[in-house]
């Protein structure tokens, strides 16, 4: 291909930055991190995806040095890093809470970690100088941490982890205490940030909608284990398992019987329902149980049965949350599951087509969900 | 504002009366001409004058603020380093019984702590002086700063301390650069709370002292065996006033540092 794409990790003779080599990690009796293998690259934005207690953490924790794995390496340019303390890595961390100095100004809080390599003081007032208009904050550079506001202590806190130039970024939670506006706009300037300064950052969320903004790749993660990791679209449109698809996004799922026929694999999955019809899957036997996903914005709605369609099926709208730009119609079938549909109100809601318990027909192609083993 | 009642009023002044009466009564006759405490003969501050020539009570002043500076520094090391062990360790076996044994020299007796310690100097052979008062006085204020430092540990942010690591800081600047300044208000309070229990004991010190040092409480209750002079009145008066300076400034300062913080906290929320 002409176009030059960032995917170091398709290529087999790209080095990693970071190796993590069957990681373990246990407190007590608690596994936090259960035999985990995977790969960052340099420049990458990569993201830890999990509900809370999924090890992603722990993970991060283990890569700022303030935990050690119980088993396992991880490896920092190829160098194992499990002995060395957190103040001689070449990783700097942005703290959930920001963790800014309170006695100290702004500029103090940035300097703070140059001061500590011994490094001339005209050059910590450039590199200040220069994160401080890196992040907007030259005004508020004389101030403490509690005469600014929320937004500008989270500009404070990523200046001070960047001012270092580390090889590697640490973010937990960088956004959490935000509001979703600001967050939004954040976002952005964070993935600028990260582009202007080429640094690696790996970014701790518990919103896939943040990872999926920000991220190069995605790691979804459960109990200790990574379940996932690709690219946001490949995590969003072929997730590996059902957790993938229910963690990312609104999805529909349905289970029933593999029954492969031709080039299709159709499953049976209800008495008086049309078998669903989707793109086959490897290795899966007839009569085996599989699952099937799809996203509500590619099931379609419409009053009269539609022609051509590989998948149609009949219901009644049971429920409508308006969402100002889409609409979600829960729709109800005969067997009583219901299956979510999305459309975009590209009219006014007073002209919306249907209503509550209307009959409606469901339609979706023979490529728009995937089948899933687990 | 509401009006007081009468009720109020009187419970104030009752209640006001009941604690400071007696210092007040003090305090006027250390301004007796008489020599007689009890008679009042005419306004005088000539006992004053008299305190300050009196070498015995001037030596005893001495001594007593030197026992009450080392001893009280020598508590707040120990009792900062307690507290930081106690809130930072986390759960270990017998952490329950070791931080109660941190603070149970609190509501023991003091008879008990000074008779164990002065057994304690005699097995050792050690020479009773200002020193074994000295360590008397750290091993019984320690726990006062414990407690205090500890109360402001336990919500000091520990990723302050993580993130002075992740910037560079070896374990010992982030304590000294970071957390050190952040609870250094604890640590001063608890500092003058050692300062001011070393200043006024009477039984510890007593139990541990030779007959090279003599501590001013001691001074006064063995002068006062002898009968209350109005020079002995003179000189609790000066003590009552170096005390009473002491309190108010440093709750000034804490006012004005408090008053501060909201003020600037108020111009932030505005910004935003």
């Amino acid at each position: 291909m002409a176009l030059d794409v960032f995917a170091p990790w398709d290529d087999p003779n790209a080095k990693p930055l970071i190796q993590f080599q069957n990681v373990t990690k246990r407190f007590g009796d608690f596994t936090a991190i259960d035999d985990l293998t995977v790969d960052i690259f340099e420049k990458e934005f990569f993201a830890l995806l999990g509900p809370s207690g999924c090890g992603k953490t722990t993970m991060m924790r283990m890569l700022a040095g303030f935990e050690t794995p119980t088993e396992g390496q991880i490896l920092l340019a190829g160098q194992d890093i499990g002995a060395v303390p957190p103040n001689k890595r070449a990783v700097n961390m942005m703290f959930q809470s920001y963790a800014l100095f309170p006695h100290l100004s702004i500029w103090e809080n940035i300097a703070f970690g140059l001061k500590r390599d011994k490094m001339p003081k005209d050059q910590i007032g450039e590199r200040v100088e220069e994160m401080l208009r890196l992040t907007r904050l030259e005004k508020f550079a004389r101030r403490k941490p509690h005469q600014i506001s929320g937004g500008q202590r989270q500009r404070v806190a990523l200046a001070r982890s960047l001012a270092k130039a580390p090889k590697l970024l640490l973010l937990d939670e960088p956004l959490g205490a935000l509001d979703k506006k600001l967050r939004q706009e954040t976002q952005f300037e964070l993935m600028d940030i990260q582009e202007t300064t080429g640094t690696t950052f790996v970014i701790v969320t518990h919103d896939q909608e943040e990872a999926m903004t920000v991220a190069s790749r995605v790691a979804v993660m459960d109990h200790g284990q990574i379940v996932q990791v690709s690219t946001p679209d490949v995590i969003y449109e072929a997730p590996n398992s059902t957790y993938v698809a229910d963690f990312i996004g609104d999805v529909n799922l349905i289970s029933g019987k593999a029954d492969p026929q031709d080039d299709k694999l159709h499953m049976h999955w209800a008495e008086g329902q049309p078998a669903v019809v989707g793109s086959p899957l490897d290795g899966a036997a007839k009569g085996q149980d599989v699952h099937y996903a799809i996203r509500p914005e590619k099931v379609s709605i419409s009053a009269e049965k539609p022609e051509n369609a590989a998948n149609t099926i009949q219901g009644e709208v049971h429920d409508i949350a308006y969402l100002g730009n889409i609409s979600t119609y829960h729709v109800k079938l005969a067997g009583g599951q219901i299956i979510k549909a999305q459309s975009a109100n590209n009219r006014r809601i007073s002209r919306r087509a249907f209503t509550w318990e209307d009959k409606v027909w469901l339609s979706w192609t023979d490529t728009a969900g995937v089948f899933l083993e687990r | 504002m509401r009006r007081m009642t009468w009720f109020n009023v009187t419970s104030l002044t009752l209640g006001f009366a009941f604690l400071y009466l007696p210092m007040l009564i003090l305090i006027i006759f250390s301004f007796n001409e008489s020599k007689l405490v009890t008679v009042w003969a005419g306004f005088s501050t000539k006992w004053y004058g008299e305190v300050l020539r009196n070498t015995a009570f001037l030596d005893a002043a001495w001594v007593t603020i030197k026992v009450a500076f080392l001893s009280s520094c020598l508590a707040t090391i120990l009792g900062t380093m307690a507290a930081i062990v106690m809130v930072r360790a986390g759960r270990f076996r017998g952490r329950t019984v070791l931080s109660g044994m941190i603070y149970a020299p609190m509501v023991m007796p003091e008879v008990i702590t000074g008779l164990s310690l002065l057994l304690l100097f005699i097995s050792l052979g050690m020479d009773r002086g200002v020193f074994t008062i000295v360590l008397a006085h750290t091993t019984f204020a320690m726990c006062y700063v414990s407690v205090v430092v500890s109360s402001r540990l336990v919500s000091f942010d520990q990723s302050l301390e993580e993130a002075a690591l992740d910037l560079g800081c070896s374990p010992v600047q982030a304590f000294r650069l970071v957390t050190l300044p952040i609870i250094a208000p604890a640590v001063i309070s608890g500092w003058l709370l050692a300062f001011t229990l070393s200043l006024d004991d009477l039984v510890i010190a007593s139990f541990t002292s030779g007959p090279s040092a003599t501590t001013l409480p001691m001074k006064i209750w063995s002068s006062v065996r002898l009968g209350v002079s109005p020079e002995i009145n003179a000189l609790s008066t000066i003590m009552i006033l170096v005390v009473a300076i002491g309190v108010i400034t440093a709750s000034l300062i804490n006012k004005r540092n408090v008053v501060r913080q909201r003020r600037e906290e108020a111009a932030a929320e505005k910004l935003a």
